[in-house]
């Protein structure tokens, strides 16, 4: 069988490509005509104020952490789900386990007011 | 003689170097995480190449969906003032050069001790041959990496506590 | 085998012979071919696309009482071409400031990682782009590739609304991708591949996935409309608080295509919906007719593109805090407390009479759906509770 990557290839190619097309005929057939007001940073009319680089909760931070470990976790989960069917049942309490240890990592969290939006 | 693989495995390796070269000298932190992307991109195109379906999209859904979203995250925190006006290399910079360039030699030395087994192409895989199942058998299955597998799971919790009490220890500051 | 049974392979033979007759080699025809099909694909996909803007101009307007576009055409149906001509020959701003590069790739970024979804999408029994053997994770992977475009359009437009509105969004996205994927297993388990083919043919002969898991289609839905960002989930736009979220500072085409995005996004969900839960292109007569198949998937994907619209005109935006605790604290566990659930009945099933085996997985569903109900109607009366005696003391 052929590699099904090279079709995905051309398929990720020919999907970035095309919505450059109107783009593009936009770029040639829009009118241009910049001026500094029209082209200052909307802030619902205001005048803007400071820098845009504000000072985010670091909260967000913690969320995106434990977010990469259960991407991580599903992802070692995906091939357990594939082999369920064909393996003894030993193999499931294997997989049970590797849930309840994340979820335990979960509850930690949780206890510790990390997933407090404060 | 240079067959299609090759050519898209040629250009992917200098998508990485290249932009793995703009990661470590680009000043701006956030487009130093794009080029990371790119970066990382191109590995999973090299694991799409050699038909590692499983490997390539983890790549992806891991390293561009979690960790380059962390990376930038991270930068969001930092405060833009002090990014731009600190020193980008300090006087260490030649040991370190010397020292990349001594592991590039030493890996260069150690493939081709590999020799003409490298010019080989794998074997097509047999019909009927699904690897994401084989790759299941092979991580829960006793004889296999069954062990190793739980312990990845510990070593994530881990990771879950560390960064939580380290975030604890910075709220209470 | 005619062109009702297996139109592909026809178009298909009929093309390599038309490019062989003109002397073309083998191995070219056929890449020639290829990429024709996947021009083909593609633009069929857009031109659904233009017919959901109108759809979805329909839809809100007869949830909010009102008549929607009505003037171009019978019922507007032409509506979006007028719409995409004006955007078009709109002028492009670049606000002062902004990363242009950053800023021009974005949109191109959104819309792509939608289509390329196409890639992998079963529309009927032999019409498809790939069968890829890890579908169910490159779903994830091309979801990746559009967080990372609402990142960078969210940062390159320097305006602070954009910046706010792209990290709630991101926060959301990768938060509600754990249930998902999650949900994503609960097939995987039931099919034992990741293969979209694998899994709508395991629905042909069987019953829809719905039936062995309603809870899980209930949560993948759920997580779907939150990973859209949609309503009441689209504190990204929060148009009362910060305009437009990320795309605040885009114009013209640049702006279409985040709309257009979004829009064949919602739809190419409810065609997931549809596929994971809801037996795909299966129908009546889809096996030999492929294009009744895709006639089917169409109707079904519309069915749950509908479903994301009624949710969407239906409940207000809640608050950032609440959807994140409403994610980790219930949806998270909740899943993955299913997921063992259908694993632990679905190995031990595996063995019995079929009749008996959904019997279990359904009433497994519907037991752990109840179990949840009560703990959180405790939960909330302990709550309740607790506030009149605290206000006594």
């Amino acid at each position: 069988m052929q590699n099904p990557w090279i079709y995905i290839g051309l398929f990720l190619l020919i999907g970035m490509l095309i919505p450059v097309a109107p783009l593009a005929i936009a770029a040639f057939i829009a009118p241009k005509k910049p001026n500094p007001i029209k082209q200052s940073t909307y802030e619902c009319g205001m005048e803007t104020v400071g820098d845009s680089w504000v000072q985010f909760k670091a909260q967000y931070y913690v969320f995106a952490l434990v977010f990469l470990v259960f991407d991580v976790e599903t992802v070692f989960l995906f091939p357990w789900a594939v082999s369920l069917n064909a393996l003894p049942v030993f193999v499931l309490v294997e997989g049970i386990i590797f849930i309840l240890i994340l979820l335990a990592g979960l509850f930690y969290t949780w206890r510790k007011g990390m997933l407090e939006w404060a | 003689m240079i067959d299609a693989s090759q050519v898209i495995f040629l250009l992917s390796a200098g998508l990485i170097v290249v932009s793995a070269v703009m990661v470590v000298s680009v000043r701006n932190l956030v487009h130093a995480a794009l080029w990371l992307v790119s970066t990382l991109f191109g590995v999973a195109v090299v694991y799409a190449v050699l038909e590692a379906s499983f490997l390539a999209v983890a790549q992806v859904v891991v390293y561009i969906g979690a960790i380059a979203i962390m990376f930038i995250f991270a930068v969001m925190l930092t405060r833009r003032d002090l990014l731009s006006k600190s020193e980008q290399t300090n006087a260490n910079w030649v040991w370190a050069l010397g020292l990349a360039a001594i592991v590039f030699v030493a890996l260069a030395f150690i493939i081709s001790g590999y020799g003409a087994s490298l010019n080989r192409l794998p074997a097509a895989m047999p019909e009927g041959y699904d690897p994401i199942s084989a790759l299941g058998n092979a991580l829960v299955s006793p004889e296999g990496f069954a062990l190793p597998f739980e312990v990845a799971s510990v070593l994530l919790l881990a990771a879950l506590v560390g960064s939580v009490y380290v975030a604890l220890n910075k709220a209470k500051e | 085998m005619n062109f009702w049974t297996d139109p592909i392979k026809v178009l298909y033979d009929w093309l390599m012979s038309l490019f062989g007759g003109w002397g073309m080699a083998e191995p070219l025809a056929n890449t020639l071919v290829t990429l024709l099909g996947i021009v083909v694909l593609i633009t069929i996909a857009l031109v659904l696309d233009i017919f959901l803007v109108w759809i979805e101009r329909k839809v809100v307007a007869r949830f909010q009482g009102r008549l929607g576009p009505n003037r171009v055409g019978p019922f507007g149906i032409f509506q979006p071409f007028p719409d995409i001509i004006k955007l078009v020959i709109k002028e492009d701003i670049t606000p002062d400031g902004a990363d242009k590069v950053v800023f021009n790739i974005a949109p191109v970024l959104s819309a792509g990682s939608v289509i390329i979804l196409w890639a992998v999408l079963p529309i009927a029994s032999r019409i498809y782009g790939v069968d890829l053997n890890v579908a169910a994770l490159y779903i994830i992977a091309a979801g990746a590739l559009g967080t990372l475009s609402v990142i960078m359009a969210g940062w390159s437009s320097n305006n602070k609304y954009a910046l706010l509105g792209a990290f709630r969004q991101v926060a959301a996205m990768i938060s509600f991708e754990i249930p998902m994927v999650a949900m994503l297993l609960v097939p995987t388990i039931l099919v034992g591949s990741m293969s979209l083919n694998a899994i709508t043919q395991a629905q042909v002969d069987g019953v829809w996935f719905f039936w062995l898991s309603p809870l899980g289609s209930l949560i993948f839905a759920i997580s779907a409309i939150a990973e859209l960002g949609r309503s009441p989930f689209d504190l990204n736009e929060g148009e009362s608080e910060i305009v437009s979220g990320y795309h605040i500072e885009y114009s013209g085409m640049k702006f279409g295509w985040f709309y257009a995005g979004e829009l064949l996004h919602a739809f190419t969900f409810g065609g997931f919906m549809a596929i994971f839960f809801f037996g795909g292109w299966h129908g009546p007569w889809a096996e030999e007719y492929p294009l009744l198949g895709a006639f089917y998937f169409v109707l079904k994907a519309l069915f749950g593109y509908w479903v994301i619209m009624w949710v969407k005109y239906t409940v207000p935006r809640i608050r950032i805090d609440h959807m994140l605790a409403f994610n980790w604290k219930f949806l998270t566990p909740l899943s993955f407390a299913l997921l063992i659930v259908t694993a632990t009945v679905h190995v031990l099933m595996r063995d019995a009479a079929f009749w008996l085996y959904v019997a279990a997985m359904f009433t497994s569903n519907l037991l752990l759906g109840w179990l949840t109900v009560e703990i959180l109607r405790s939960y909330t009366r302990e709550k309740r509770e607790a506030v009149p005696s605290a206000a006594h003391h």
